[in-house]
């Protein structure tokens, strides 16, 4: 691992899912497995952000965005060409729902390239684990920041806001390289445009083998959360309006 | 088992999750241990009162401890572990515990699972927790370790009893000249309408659809005499300021009512709201988590349902 320019021109890699949208209509097939029918998958929300942060420090700053994904989909890193990456590498390999899997393999990747910056999601919208940033910054022995809510490069040092409980935020100053994980809306991601696209197809998605043999953890069943239900109102909306209503004189609303 | 527990120190002040932690750890330890840790400065005090619940705390004071640095807490944290050989490691799932755990966890090869919801050491080592942000949950089975690293979700874990333990001293210094600089903290927002002293909120998630439409909440609030609040991806999108955010990350408001239209009822919302006195949830989804918190739910269009109770809400009026 070697250090890039000292932030001249920034070498960031950016960690990116191709994931279970959770808007889709998400039922289970078995204790196991999800059932396929009806899902939408796309780049997980939150790295949505983390490709945007990575290409405007590069706009900003100069240099190369290169996006890393894991799994056999090429879709999510498509887009990440087309947003305005530079280059792609595929890491065809399935890691579950095991986060320190997918961790180490990025770790085995990295480690043969130089950067000054990685740039991963707070954490993917179907797991929500917030783990594999962390895990791979701690593997590489980087200094990291998480849930960042803005990022400036200030001599050579990356000067960033995290977010903290209660509506407080911290503000911390991170030698390069290192890494951290973005919270939504940090920016405001771009769309894809046409020349993006066009221009995206001659990019470079580069497949890199892996073998991971180590797994911590195991899923055992997948179920629905037992829930007390709310008591439901039905009608028309004018019905239901004059029960709220009803509900709103009673408790004491108005 | 020695089940250690991290407390947490947030604005110096001891948070209520440090206990939970505590009822996890007393919970499972069964013949062994539940022993806190407090880092800081000045944690006399938290830990007197952490003592009430464990068996023994673990009191690390130092100045280069008085302001959070990941680098520095872990190497003073692992310098311990590796003395103690603790079974298990909890941290809450917070800012700080979401840091420190998957430090912990590789430095000391130990498997982690955070945001735990269950803990269960009877046939193996089994974690729950929520998946899909609440829509489905999930065992866990962790494989065979030294030691395990969980963080838990915060307001879990309510129930424990004192049992009063005693408080060690420990002297550690960080070993470490951290790459991660503390500069300061910055206070939250402060906007025109404190949605936190409000009788009444109108809150609106995703399910709005569009900045257009918050004029339409707006609307209802005026109707009902309350303020517009909202639910992160509305704030992200810079459709409300932040002050304006109910959850864990934003305000926790307790109105007499809460009205929730197209908010899903991720958990970082739902901290920030399900103490408020009545709270009725308008969603086209009727899996939406936040039935599950809400006394009274309609199944359907916020755009038909809202129109409808305004226009009868000003007939009352005039």
């Amino acid at each position: 691992m070697k250090i890039g320019n000292g932030g001249e021109s920034l070498k960031i890699f950016v960690l990116a899912k191709h994931a279970i949208d959770t808007e889709s209509e998400i039922r289970l097939k078995d204790e196991k497995s999800i059932d396929e029918k009806g899902l939408i998958y796309d780049i997980n929300d939150w790295d949505r952000y983390a490709i945007e942060e990575a290409i405007r420090l590069k706009e900003m700053h100069g240099g190369e965005v290169t996006v890393i994904g894991v799994g056999n989909n090429e879709d999510t890193l498509r887009k990440c060409l087309a947003m305005g990456a530079d280059r792609a590498i595929k890491i065809p390999l399935e890691t579950g729902m095991d986060p320190y899997k997918t961790a180490l393999a990025i770790k085995d990747v990295i480690s043969e390239e130089n950067f000054d910056l990685i740039i991963a999601g707070l954490m993917s919208q179907d797991c929500n684990n917030a783990l594999v940033g962390a895990l791979l910054a701690s593997m590489l022995n980087l200094p990291f920041a998480t849930a960042v809510t803005s990022v400036k490069v200030e001599d050579g040092k990356l000067r960033v806001t995290r977010e903290l409980e209660g509506g407080y935020q911290e503000e911390v100053i991170l030698q390069l390289p290192c890494l951290i994980t973005v919270q939504s809306g940090i920016n405001e991601p771009r769309y894809v445009s046409i020349m993006g696209i066009k221009r995206a197809k001659s990019k470079e998605i580069k497949e890199v083998d892996v073998k991971v043999d180590k797994e911590m953890i195991e899923l055992e069943r997948m179920y629905l959360p037992p829930v007390k239900k709310a008591e439901l109102i039905t009608g028309s909306a004018d019905e239901i309006a004059e029960k709220l209503i009803e509900i709103f004189k009673e408790k004491g609303v108005i | 088992m020695r089940v250690f527990a991290v407390a947490e120190i947030r604005m110096n002040e001891l948070d209520p999750v440090s206990v939970e932690l505590l009822n996890l750890a007393n919970e499972i330890k069964a013949d062994g241990s539940a022993e806190a840790i407090v880092l800081g400065k000045d944690v006399s005090e938290f830990a007197n009162e952490l003592s009430k619940y464990s068996d023994k705390v673990w009191k690390i004071e130092n100045d280069s401890l008085e302001n959070y640095n990941p680098e520095i807490y872990a190497d003073v944290l692992i310098q311990l572990f590796q003395k103690e050989k603790p079974d298990v490691i909890l941290f809450p799932n917070s800012s700080r515990g979401a840091e420190l755990a998957p430090l912990i966890s590789t430095r000391l090869d130990a498997p982690i699972v955070t945001d735990i919801v269950g803990l269960d050491f009877s046939n193996g080592v089994k974690a729950k927790r929520y998946i899909f942000q609440g829509k489905l949950m999930v065992d866990i089975l962790v494989k065979d370790a030294d030691t395990y690293v969980f963080t838990v979700r915060q307001g879990v874990f309510k129930e424990g009893k004192e049992i009063g333990g005693e408080i060690v001293d420990v002297k550690i210094e960080p070993t470490v000249s951290p790459a991660r600089q503390f500069i300061s903290i910055i206070e939250p927002e402060v906007g025109e309408v404190d949605i936190a002293q409000a009788d009444i909120i109108v809150s609106v998630g995703r399910g709005i659809e569009d900045e257009s439409n918050i004029e339409l909440a707006e609307e209802l609030a005026k109707a009902l005499g309350g303020v517009v609040a909202g639910s992160r991806p509305v704030i992200d999108s810079g459709w409300l300021p932040k002050d304006r955010q109910v959850g864990i990350s934003g305000k926790t408001v307790k109105p007499k009512l809460y009205l929730a239209l197209g908010i899903s009822g991720a958990f970082q919302h739902i901290m920030g709201m399900k103490d408020s006195e009545l709270i009725i949830a308008v969603n086209k989804d009727p899996e939406a988590p936040i039935f599950g918190v809400a006394q009274y739910g309609i199944v359907g269009d916020i755009f038909e349902i809202v129109p409808a109770l305004i226009e009868k809400l000003n007939q009352i009026k005039s």
